[in-house]
């Protein structure tokens, strides 16, 4: 025909009748979304969660619930300056100050990390509910290096991320080879490899490998000068190197995602595992090297907490519950490496913030946790969003609804 | 005593998927609407069942305009659908799937199968649907379960019967039971559209066609007044050549062979039972057979994807047992899966991404693991326009394309190097006629090139079509070898259902 280098749409379906229903999964990740609609959601979660937010703060002032009895406009009045000092402490507190800022990213360092770990499993198509897990391991790892190796700093730091990489990727293989070997799930695996890890941790942190000397509770011994991360913006603030770690671990999971041929089997593997192994893929060892990244650079965030933050000493509790904050972030990131660090900014501030709210306005720390579940919420629950603002939903989504004899 | 579609237009971003569209069916008549993958049928469709409201334009019965924005909005109008894939509970009865959704209660609110069971009864004796109420659909055949889907429409009172390309998932001898069910439900009065892309049933059953094209009608005609190649121009838009010209097969050496094989499908139930045959280079042995006779799991352990539990498999005289789909790849085998969106393409990575699906890992696309994809979407782009890919760009995810378009990706992705032997299951299931025209001429091309080919397919008119030598596969077992030339499609079809030659 005259038209063979045309290559316009002429041909294409009008309505997709083939395509399989975009799945759950799919949808709260955004793998599949254009950019601009991925990111379109995710703003409009944080408005509502912040929207929220505000009553909460509201309902929570119990000065001006009292007053309301006796001066409805002197409540309301009162009401709104609790609801405006909390969210300008909020927001100072994160970014007011070159301190704040510095608290900002203080707290978006592990998270960032964690948050690539995840991300990384999601666009494999694996649920990586482990990271707190794999952080305790990593750290533990990077912790006995600390202790028991006697090494300048220029090459003890190095070796302790080392080993906390190693760590890390283990504890998340066990996960993986179990996954390829015998299927079993590993949200279930990461899950129970949680509680594994911190009881591990919490005997390990009793006996005298790691014990602080003459101690009875769990806690270890003071991390020697040499394995502790240089704060690099001087001893008032207390970003570390841990911040520069963790930006150059999200250029090269960028990097294998999407330039290399193994962040190529990862997503291939993440979209459909059934074509990859048609195409040759083994599909099963990915699982296993996917989650043993992933678990890497978990390890390297508990290294974080081991080494990069005062005391520098450890208790069973150093992973705080940074590894589930990697899981609402990753969603809210998108599972792409550059919303990842949005995200952990984000995240970030909302801590380094509602320390300062808590102490300014005395809303406590805890409404940060609302709001960061509320976003989740309504991240993974787009309809929501799109009602409250009427966006359009693709129509075809629709029809995945209304398919049959529904009505 | 109408149904009318007026001026329908519907849009969607990018696309114009109706275009002022009208069409009528009376009742007591037998409506084709025939037309390629994506010229419309199915929004216009999906408009009259009441899932997509048309930007302009009026669905009417009888003059009276109606107001469609749910399915059952059209099923209270009479109007019902039986789509392609059937809606069915699996472990349900034919009853229990009948009533699902307007069960009747007796007078303590209680379920009464006894009235639901009746009147299946009545409508399967009224319009001649043999089929037994208390049978689970698991258990029943791909032609009795539409004939359900048809009690089920029926039950609920349709005049006007809406049919999604009823016969792709039908053998040859159900078609014809179809089609006599078809004429009875005719006789009965019941209005009939009948969509489809396959344009010799529209001639065969169809009162009246509508052929249509890129979202418009562009046709309204009688079967008797028109030949298959002037409908195949409509649909297409252009003259298109409805037979594969080849040549005599030169037959060379054997490609592959195999001996006594067995295998298991997903549920470790013996799928294909002591299959032994060999293709040499240079021919197209076709594989026919009503869909689930073990040609999936066939293909499957072919091309390194299944594991075999014994016999033998060779290709060039190398014994290919346990091979990875890598190491077969590697043998220059090209392979066409049998479901391109599940197995042969990864929907949501673009046209480059999926050319370079297979290869991805050698030079020049990587270098280490560093990919480099200047490289890959280069050689991309020129394998779109080799293989005449219609696409806005390389980068377009592949699910936006059309099903013949994401085919012909897979075509360029395994045809583009030097093949010895082609394997492709159901190369040409669901996609526009311009599309199997170009991808049976490149099977052709690649036979006569010295390449071995195996096809599978259950469309069996392409099998008689492509193949020098058919074999026919029943219940695992090859159940006889046939020749194109000679043998008809009758006594293939018997075969394909298990009767003797």
């Amino acid at each position: 025909m005259t038209e063979s280098t045309d290559t316009t749409l002429i041909n294409s379906e009008k309505s997709p009748p083939e395509k399989p229903p975009s799945n759950f999964f799919a949808r709260i990740t955004g793998i599949n979304n254009g950019w601009l609609r991925s990111l379109l959601i995710p703003t409009l979660a944080l408005l509502v969660a912040l929207i929220f937010g505000t009553v909460f703060i509201a309902l929570t002032d119990l000065e001006a619930l009292e007053l309301f009895k006796e001066d409805f406009g002197g409540g309301l009045r009162l009401m709104a300056e609790g609801v405006g000092l909390a969210y300008k402490s909020l927001f100072t507190g994160a970014f007011g100050s070159v301190y704040g800022l510095s608290e900002t990213l203080f707290a978006a360092t592990p998270l960032l990390l964690t948050g690539l770990a995840v991300a990384l499993g999601f666009r494999a198509g694996l649920f990586n509910i482990g990271a707190n897990g794999q952080m305790l391991i990593g750290g533990m790892a990077a912790l006995w290096v600390a202790l028991h190796l006697n090494l300048p700093g220029y090459i003890h730091i190095p070796v302790a991320i080392l080993a906390a990489i190693i760590g890390g990727a283990l504890w998340a293989g066990i996960s993986g080879v179990l996954k390829a070997t015998t299927g079993a799930h590993e949200v279930i695996t990461t899950i129970m490899l949680n509680f594994i890890a911190f009881f591990l941790i919490e005997y390990l942190l009793t006996v005298p490998m790691f014990q602080e000397e003459g101690k009875i509770n769990p806690i270890s011994e003071f991390v020697p000068l040499s394995a502790r991360f240089p704060q690099i913006f001087g001893a008032d603030y207390r970003v570390s190197i841990g911040l520069l770690i963790a930006f150059v671990a999200a250029i090269f999971v960028g990097w294998l995602l999407f330039k290399s041929s193994w962040g190529f089997e990862f997503r291939a593997v993440g979209f459909n595992p059934t074509a990859s192994r048609f195409a040759g893929m083994k599909v099963q060892s990915l699982f296993a090297l996917v989650m043993g990244i992933s678990g890497a650079l978990a390890g390297i965030a508990g290294a974080n907490q081991v080494l990069g933050l005062s005391p520098y000493q450890v208790t069973s509790a150093f992973a705080g519950t940074i590894g589930f904050d990697a899981i609402a972030l990753a969603l809210l990131g998108q599972s792409h490496p550059v919303g990842v660090v949005w995200a952990s900014l984000l995240f970030g501030a909302l801590q380094a913030g509602g320390r300062a709210m808590q102490a300014s306005a005395q809303i406590p720390l805890d409404l940060v946790v609302v709001i960061q579940a509320l976003i989740i919420v309504f991240i993974a629950a787009p309809e929501l969003v799109r009602a409250i603002f009427r966006v359009k939903p693709p129509e075809k989504e629709k029809t995945q609804i209304t398919k049959g004899w529904g009505g | 005593m109408v149904l009318e579609l007026r001026g329908i237009t519907k849009r969607f971003p990018g696309v114009l998927a109706n275009d002022d569209v009208s069409l009528s069916v009376e009742l007591g008549e037998i409506l084709a609407l025939l037309g390629e993958n994506g010229a419309g049928k199915t929004t216009l469709m999906n408009i009259l069942y009441g899932l997509y409201t048309p930007d302009a334009g009026e669905v009417l019965v009888d003059g009276q305009q109606l107001q469609l924005s749910s399915p059952s909005d059209s099923i209270a109008a009479g109007i019902g659908m039986v789509h392609q894939h059937f809606m069915l509970v699996p472990v349900f009865t034919v009853t229990e799937n009948v009533i699902l959704g307007m069960e009747p209660t007796t007078a303590g609110g209680f379920l009464d199968m006894k009235a639901g069971s009746n009147t299946v009864k009545d409508i399967s004796e009224r319009y001649k649907l043999e089929v037994d109420p208390d049978a689970l659909i698991e258990n029943l055949p791909v032609g009795i379960q539409q004939r359900v889907e048809i009690i089920k429409v029926l039950s609920r009172e349709a005049r006007y019967l809406v049919f999604d390309e009823p016969t792709a998932v039908l053998t040859p001898q159900e078609v014809e039971e179809f089609f006599q069910i078809v004429r009875g439900l005719r006789e009965a009065g019941k209005g009939i559209i009948f969509i489809s892309h396959k344009l010799k049933e529209a001639l065969e059953i169809a009162d009246r066609i509508v052929i249509m094209r890129d979202g418009k009608s562009v046709a309204d005609v009688k079967p008797e007044n028109v030949s298959e190649e002037e409908i195949a121009e409509l649909m297409v838009g252009r003259p298109v050549e409805l037979v594969v010209k080849k040549k005599q097969a030169e037959v060379g050496e054997t490609v592959l062979a195999i001996k006594d094989l067995y295998a298991l499908d997903d549920r470790d139930h013996l799928a294909v039972e002591g299959v032994s045959f060999e293709v040499r280079a240079g021919e197209i042995v076709g594989i026919a057979g009503v869909q689930g006779n073990g040609q999936t799991e066939l293909i499957e352990v072919i091309t390194g994807v299944r594991l075999s539990i014994a016999g033998a498999l060779s290709i060039h005289g190398q014994d290919i047992t346990g091979a990875t789909p890598r190491d077969i790849h590697g043998m220059n085998v090209a392979h066409v899966p049998e479901n391109r969106q599940e197995s042969g393409l990864i929907i949501d990575f673009t046209v480059t991404e999926n050319l370079v699906l297979n290869s991805y890992y050698n030079q020049p696309y990587s270098r280490g693991i560093q990919m480099d994809w200047d490289i890959a979407s280069q050689a991309a782009t020129r394998l779109v326009k080799e293989y005449d890919v219609r696409t806005p760009s390389v980068d377009t995810q592949v699910s936006s394309l059309s099903g013949g378009n994401q085919q012909k990706v897979i075509v360029a992705r395994e045809f583009d190097r030097d093949v010895g032997l082609v394997i492709a299951a159901q190369p040409t299931r669901g996609i526009d006629v311009g599309s199997i025209e170009y991808i049976h001429n490149r099977i052709v091309e690649e036979r006569d090139k010295g390449a071995a080919v195996l096809i599978a397919s259950s469309e069996l008119d392409e099998v008689m079509a492509l193949s020098d030598r058919i074999l026919v596969m029943y219940r695992g077992k090859i159940a006889g070898e046939f020749d194109p030339q000679k043998n008809t499609t009758t006594e293939i079809g018997l075969a394909m259902l298990g009767g003797t030659k």
